[in-house]
């Protein structure tokens, strides 16, 4: 293990997928290969013990970024570095080694539970498929300890998945993901399918875990107060390509890039009961066919030509963080200061 | 004081199961004023899409109203015969519901839908429908409204297919729009462009709208009062900014904590423990009560024995013993739940 701050490196990465018609209909109806870029070109790092959020709108590419980065899909392009090794090198025991150090909770607790194993096989999965424990009685000490943890009892080990609630369930992915001792988890959308008592519940829980065990997580989120709440850093991606990057209040309170301006004034806000959301008009376009240049320029108030053709990269801001916008470089946007 | 255009009183609407009868709304009565906005919030499993359902007349048989009355404008409606309540239905109560997708027809044009609508409820001619449907989409800002009403739902983006429901919805000019999680299934930026448009055109039409979703922020800038539902009961209900800022029952006040928001530096969220209880399983006297942290404030474990029926508490109303008198000077209540 090297000692460095950085955890995990994401470098360039690009997750592309074929969804063109099938090639006889193409040749008769004279229709290209459709290529649609869910992920394209993507780099941030996180440090160990922190939370980045990865926010967005649905079809950003959010999910996919998490499953290239848990080795559910290869990357097409780039580098996923895991502590120093960058994971698509490595293989075999080597790889082992290193995918037990990361777990993943998905979103729907109803679907990543599977309803024919009682609680405990499911929860001792991880551990029996890393060879951690192979002794019985060791073994079903661990589970009484990790269903504990995660405010359940030893006794629903006997129990299947449908005998709890989605709250229950969800504390049951979050021990899974805790039995192999992991470092580093990543989160997608793990509370969205929740009630917000509920919710509230799994977030402190989780909070808690990161405390007691150093844990790093990767958030994915589509609520914004969630991730205000949760993250320490926060990136915000749009059709595929990060905008900004940033310390969690600083993105709150001084959201640079237009995109993220927008989305900060259209969160609901309980506080001040009356205020106009300011609605931005226009919708995400078709990632089939994403805009040239920068990709939220038909959306953007401050766009002019040069957005229009030249891609902008995602560079440092002088008030922290990154940001991928040319009218923010060239100082075109005036600052906007949460009330 | 004007008549209110919605009453709906003592409302009970039961699913018989073959394990007995499973009570899903028991008991709730309120009222909407014309052009006013009455949210309806609670966790999953609260009754309250089945209170918008039963409004409508559109409860899933076996659910059925037990007892209870529903009157739009003085007129019960909740016993109207299938054909009676059809009329009643898109003529004087419009209903959105989630997923835009599912409530237009796939095989139709949206210009069908709507103008259907229209000639059915309202003396027009052909032509007249289309220029009024034309009018209702281009109101609803979908652009080219000309070219688009030709189009068939599955061209519309989710955004736009909503705008369309809410066209639909305001088609033949009702005076009630049941809003059933309207923008559930949108991202934020356009469920923004929802509420804004939302309330805007009942602001113009003077339409009156039940908005029953989850999120509280949607209800906060929307809404003029609030029902808080929890476990088929209305635990609180009063104008929003009360509810939000000073909430009075002690479930309201743990879900106002429970909601995390932009900018503020909490460390740990309120935690309500447990969840809400199965329809099988609802305990006696106040639904809430395993729950409860206050529950041992209430002399005589009233709470575990008797149920709570709304009480003025604060500016608002409260289903709470905390709130009665005789209850309140042992407990001193007026002074603990101001703060939290």
């Amino acid at each position: 293990m090297s000692d460095s701050k950085i955890l995990l490196e994401v470098r360039d990465v690009a997750r592309e997928f074929d969804v063109s018609k099938p090639w006889l209909n193409r040749m008769i109806e004279g229709q290209p290969e459709q290529i649609l870029k869910a992920v394209d070109g993507i780099s941030f790092t996180i440090n160990r013990g922190e939370t980045l959020s990865l926010v967005g709108e649905s079809g950003c590419g959010k999910s996919t970024m998490a499953r290239v980065i848990c080795g559910l899909y290869k990357p097409s392009r780039g580098e996923v570095i895991f502590d120093g090794v960058d994971m698509a090198k490595v293989h075999g025991a080597e790889l082992q080694n290193l995918r037990k150090r990361f777990q993943m909770i998905f979103q729907d607790p109803y679907a990543s539970l599977n309803p024919r194993w009682r609680v405990g096989k499911i929860v001792a999965e991880p551990i029996l498929s890393h060879n951690l424990i192979t002794d019985p009685a060791a073994l079903k000490k661990r589970v009484d300890e990790l269903l504990t943890q995660v405010g359940l009892s030893p006794l629903d080990a006997e129990k299947f998945p449908h005998e709890f609630s989605g709250g229950q369930r969800q504390r049951i992915s979050i021990a899974r993901a805790l039995s192999s001792n992991p470092e580093f988890l990543v989160c997608d959308e793990p509370t969205s399918a929740l009630d917000v008592s509920v919710q509230a519940q799994i977030l402190n829980l989780m909070k808690d875990l990161q405390r007691k065990f150093g844990l790093t997580y990767l958030f994915i989120s589509h609520n914004l107060a969630v991730v205000s709440h949760i993250s320490t850093r926060v990136g915000v991606m749009y059709l595929g390509r990060l905008v900004e990057v940033a310390e969690t209040k600083r993105i709150f309170q001084r959201p640079l890039h237009p995109y993220t301006q927008m989305l900060q004034s259209a969160i609901p806000d309980l506080k001040m009961t009356g205020k106009q959301r300011t609605p931005v008009a226009g919708e995400v376009p078709n990632p089939l066919d994403p805009p040239t240049g920068c990709a939220f320029h038909p959306r953007c108030p401050y766009a002019n030509e040069r957005c229009k053709v030249e891609r902008p990269s995602l560079i440092e801001h002088p008030d922290g963080g990154q940001v991928a916008c040319h009218a923010v470089e060239e100082k075109r946007i005036p600052i906007r200061l949460a009330a | 004081m004007t008549t209110p255009l919605l009453q709906v009183k003592n409302l009970r609407i039961e699913f018989p199961s073959r394990r007995g009868t499973l009570v899903a709304v028991d008991d709730i009565s309120f009222e909407i004023a014309p052009g006013e906005v009455l949210g309806v919030v609670g966790e999953s499993g609260a009754g309250k899409s089945l209170t918008g359902a039963a409004v409508i007349g559109l409860l899933e048989p076996p659910g059925r109203i037990a007892s209870g009355e529903i009157l739009l404008n003085g007129r019960r409606i909740d016993n109207l015969p299938f054909e009676e309540m059809r009329k009643v239905r898109g003529r004087e109560i419009g209903a959105i519901f989630q997923d835009p997708l599912t409530s237009l027809n796939p095989l139709y044009t949206v210009g069908r839908q709507i103008t259907e609508t229209i000639e059915t409820h309202l003396n027009v001619s052909k032509a007249e429908a289309r220029d009024r449907a034309i009018k209702l989409l281009t109101e609803t800002g979908i652009p080219a409204a000309e070219k688009r009403i030709d189009h068939y739902p599955h061209q519309f983006s989710g955004g736009m297919r909503q705008r369309v429901v809410i066209s639909l919805a305001l088609a033949a000019q009702p005076k009630l729009i049941i809003a059933d999680e309207p923008t559930t299934a949108l991202d934020v930026s356009i469920q923004a462009q929802i509420i804004t448009l939302l309330k805007k055109l009942c602001r113009e039409h003077g339409t009156s709208i039940m908005l029953v979703t989850h999120d509280m922020g949607v209800i906060a800038e929307t809404a003029d009062r609030v029902a808080v539902m929890y476990a088929g009961r209305i635990a609180e209900i009063g104008p929003v900014s009360e509810v939000i800022h000073n909430p009075q029952h002690p479930y309201t006040i743990g879900l106002m904590g429970a909601i995390p928001s932009v900018g503020d530096e909490v460390e740990r969220l309120t935690q309500i423990d447990g969840a809400m209880p199965r329809l099988t399983a609802i305990p006696s006297g106040c639904a809430f009560n395993p729950r409860c942290t206050r529950v041992n404030d209430v002399p005589d474990g009233r709470c575990t024995r008797e149920r709570p029926s709304l009480l003025p508490a604060g500016k608002t109303q409260a289903a709470c013993w905390l709130h009665d008198k005789n209850t309140a000077s042992v407990a001193g209540v007026s002074k603990e739940t101001s703060h939290v």
